[in-house]
């Protein structure tokens, strides 16, 4: 972390969407606790990692930091300024700073332009023009993403999957944003081709200085572009770590659990590949557990994990910036491998 | 191949799959040859578009038979399903032979029980009546692990949540004890501490009633998991065959250990790139001559004569294990151990 403000700096960001039910007089009779409560920061040219199982409100996060959701509770600060409720014409000059890559390569480029336009397209909206003009600059653009300058013209079904996503990231990168916030930006790619693209987006970071909030499943791509990672579980982080550390030494039994399910291309028949087999599924975040909401799948849960919400804190045997939300966090003695196993039913 | 003391049980040999396009004939599966026995799992692995799961769309009969052409053989059991009618593979579907597919939202009805649909495969192949169709589901669901299975039987689909749904699939597919399990990419859509039971579910269902599976899938670490042997493909081909710890241990084809290389780990080096491979899967309306993999390769100008583009290299298989490249094996041994050593296992 930084001496000087965070770039972003996140608190108590929470969105609860409402569940509208009756008739004929529909009147709100829920929410989807998405998001619940996240307290983070984001240093300049760092790049925080989210992890998470589906329904966790990791996209969700990421769309209240680009604010095209409206938070319910919490606070968000861009470079000290608040932008929490910040309206259109407040936020403008932070909307060219802070960008978006999505998740479907297909989805998110509009087919009956061309590539030029869809790059120039946030030039055109914040009429930037810069020296040389605008298509002098999205040829730069297409070759700091690998592709040919020529394409220029080209619509976006002459191209492939990986080449599409490379033009959203050219389109992120147009307006020269110090944030980019990308939502599984490799996970709809060929295996062969995700590579190329986590490839071209650390490039990118390490290059041009820009700070990423990179959400995802994938726990082995989070680990090889994340400085920084968070665990999200139901609409909370329940670890956030410096990247040795959340692998090294994860101490929150989910953390643990997550990476012991990741499947590993290797042939040996090591303890290693054992796992910790969760039971159940995620339950619904309508009626989240109360206490911890792990607990209904966790084989250490008590009374107290019912009664009680572990704060997310520096516990004891954590190197600084190392925070769990846990009453009872995992050690290195009861684990003596991060990816060794333990028996749910032998522990419970 | 392992296997080879063991009774075949599905033999395909020489398969070719065309499709007839507007655009012209794509060749989605160009001379596919393997052998699976009964109570093992083979894995095949390739990237969208290698002809994967046309393959065993095709050993089901589920394929466009007005715009496919189809040669080769597909033996299951001795009998050949290419020649088979509509209505002798009926008869095999779901009784002999299962599929489970990705996306099992989109593979159930919306507008019949669980229950129901689960009966419906048995009591066509059984001729069992509604009630024991209705047992026999509730059996399933309970041997699948969904809690509480004779409540669950009468929910639909939209109340199940996505683990829970692929595992009622797995119950419909297993309802008339199948001998052989198609299952397409069916943990992909699932999160990786779902994937885990699914998996573990799929291997002790195996071990108790020694199906044989086929399981697609893009993932090199799944199949680390689960399969005895494992047949690489790449653009309608086979490229690499062999037992899991042969292929992953020590890849003969460049396809292959790029694979491997470009996959980022929970264990190797960080903060260095990747090694992806480069390029794109080639279009199968025009795919490139030679070896199908030659615009991508990394070793080809290591051939002489610039075979890789012109000759297409054969699948030299001993015992089951071998691959499809015109580098000679000591070639191979030298140029893999250096990305060989970058890598962690």
């Amino acid at each position: 972390m930084s001496d000087t403000t965070p770039l972003l700096d996140v608190s108590g960001l929470t969105k609860h969407f409402p569940i509208r039910g009756g008739f004929p007089f529909p009147r709100t009779i829920g929410a989807v606790q998405a998001v619940d409560g996240l307290d983070f920061q984001v240093a300049t040219g760092e790049s925080l990692g989210l992890v998470g199982e589906s329904g966790c409100g990791k996209s969700t996060t990421g769309r209240l930091i680009t604010r095209l959701l409206e938070p319910t509770a919490g606070k968000i600060s861009y470079r000290g300024q608040d932008i929490t409720h910040a309206g259109r014409k407040r936020l403008a000059p932070i909307r060219s700073e802070i960008q978006m890559i999505f998740q479907d390569p297909y989805a998110s480029l509009n087919p009956r332009q061309t590539v030029g336009k869809i790059i120039a397209g946030p030039m055109e909206i914040n009429d930037i023009n810069p020296a040389g003009g605008r298509e002098k600059r999205v040829r730069e653009l297409l070759e700091i993403v690998g592709l040919n300058p020529e394409h220029y013209n080209r619509f976006p079904h002459e191209f492939s999957g990986g080449q599409r996503q490379r033009i959203g990231v050219a389109r992120a990168l147009a307006l020269e944003p110090k944030l980019i916030v990308a939502d599984e930006p490799v996970s709809a790619l060929d295996v062969s081709i995700q590579a190329q693209v986590v490839n071209l987006l650390q490039k990118v970071q390490q290059e041009l200085g820009i700070a990423f909030v990179f959400i995802a499943h994938d726990l082995a791509v989070v680990r090889h572009f994340s400085q920084r990672v968070a665990v999200m579980y139901l609409g909370k982080i329940v670890e956030i770590a410096d990247r040795d550390d959340l692998y090294g030494n994860p101490r929150h039994p989910y953390t643990r659990a997550l990476l012991s399910a990741v499947p590993e291309a290797t042939a040996d028949e090591t303890p290693a590949r054992e796992r910790i087999r969760l039971v159940g599924d995620v339950p619904s975040p309508i009626s989240p557990p109360s206490g911890c909401r792990f607990r209904t799948r966790c084989w250490k849960a008590t009374d107290k994990c019912a009664s009680e919400a572990p704060p997310l804190v520096q516990v004891e045997g954590n190197k600084p910036g190392h925070l769990t939300a846990c009453h009872y966090p995992e050690t290195a003695e009861t684990v003596p491998s991060p990816r060794l196993a333990k028996d749910p039913e032998a522990a419970a | 191949m392992t296997s080879t003391d063991q009774q075949t049980f599905l033999s395909v040999r020489d398969l070719k799959v065309h499709f007839s396009t507007e655009d012209g004939v794509v060749k989605a599966v160009d001379g596919l040859s393997f052998d699976l026995a009964k109570g093992k799992t083979l894995g095949i692995v390739g990237e969208s578009g290698s002809g994967k799961s046309v393959t065993n769309l095709t050993i089901l009969g589920l394929h466009d038979r007005d715009r496919t052409a189809i040669d080769g053989e597909i033996l299951l059991d001795g009998k050949d399903l290419l020649t088979s009618t509509e209505r002798e593979l009926e008869r095999l579907r779901g009784n002999k032979m299962s599929m489970i597919f990705q996306d099992a939202l989109a593979s159930l009805s919306p507008y019949h029980t669980i229950g129901t649909q689960i009966g419906e495969t048995y009591r066509k192949h059984t001729g069992a009546s509604k009630k024991e169709a209705r047992a026999r589901a509730i059996e399933m669901l309970r041997r699948v692990g969904i809690p509480q299975p004779d409540m669950r039987v009468d929910d639909y689909p939209h109340q199940f949540s996505g683990g829970m749904r692929q595992r009622a699939m797995i119950a419909m597919a297993l309802v008339c004890d199948p001998e052989l399990l198609i299952a397409d990419e069916p943990t992909t859509a699932l999160d990786v501490t779902v994937q885990a039971q699914i998996m573990d579910l799929l291997k002790d269902l195996q071990q108790e009633f020694g199906t044989a599976i086929i399981f697609i899938t893009h993932d090199l670490g799944v199949i680390a998991d689960i399969a005895d042997d494992v047949l690489v493909m790449y653009g309608g081909r086979c490229v690499e065959r062999g037992t899991k710890e042969e292929v992953l241990r020590t890849p003969q084809h460049p396809y292959t250990l790029g694979l491997l290389s470009s996959m980022p780990s929970l264990e190797g080096p960080v903060d260095v790139p990747l090694n992806p491979i480069p390029g794109s899967p080639p279009s199968l309306l025009n795919p490139p001559s030679g070896c199908r993999f030659h615009p991508r390769c990394t070793f080809t100008e290591k051939v002489a004569g610039g075979l890789c583009s012109t000759e297409q290299p054969l699948l030299d298989l001993i015992d089951g294990r071998g691959s499809a490249c015109h580098l000679s094996l000591e070639q191979r041994a030298e140029f893999f151990a250096d990305v060989a050593a970058s890598r962690h296992n």
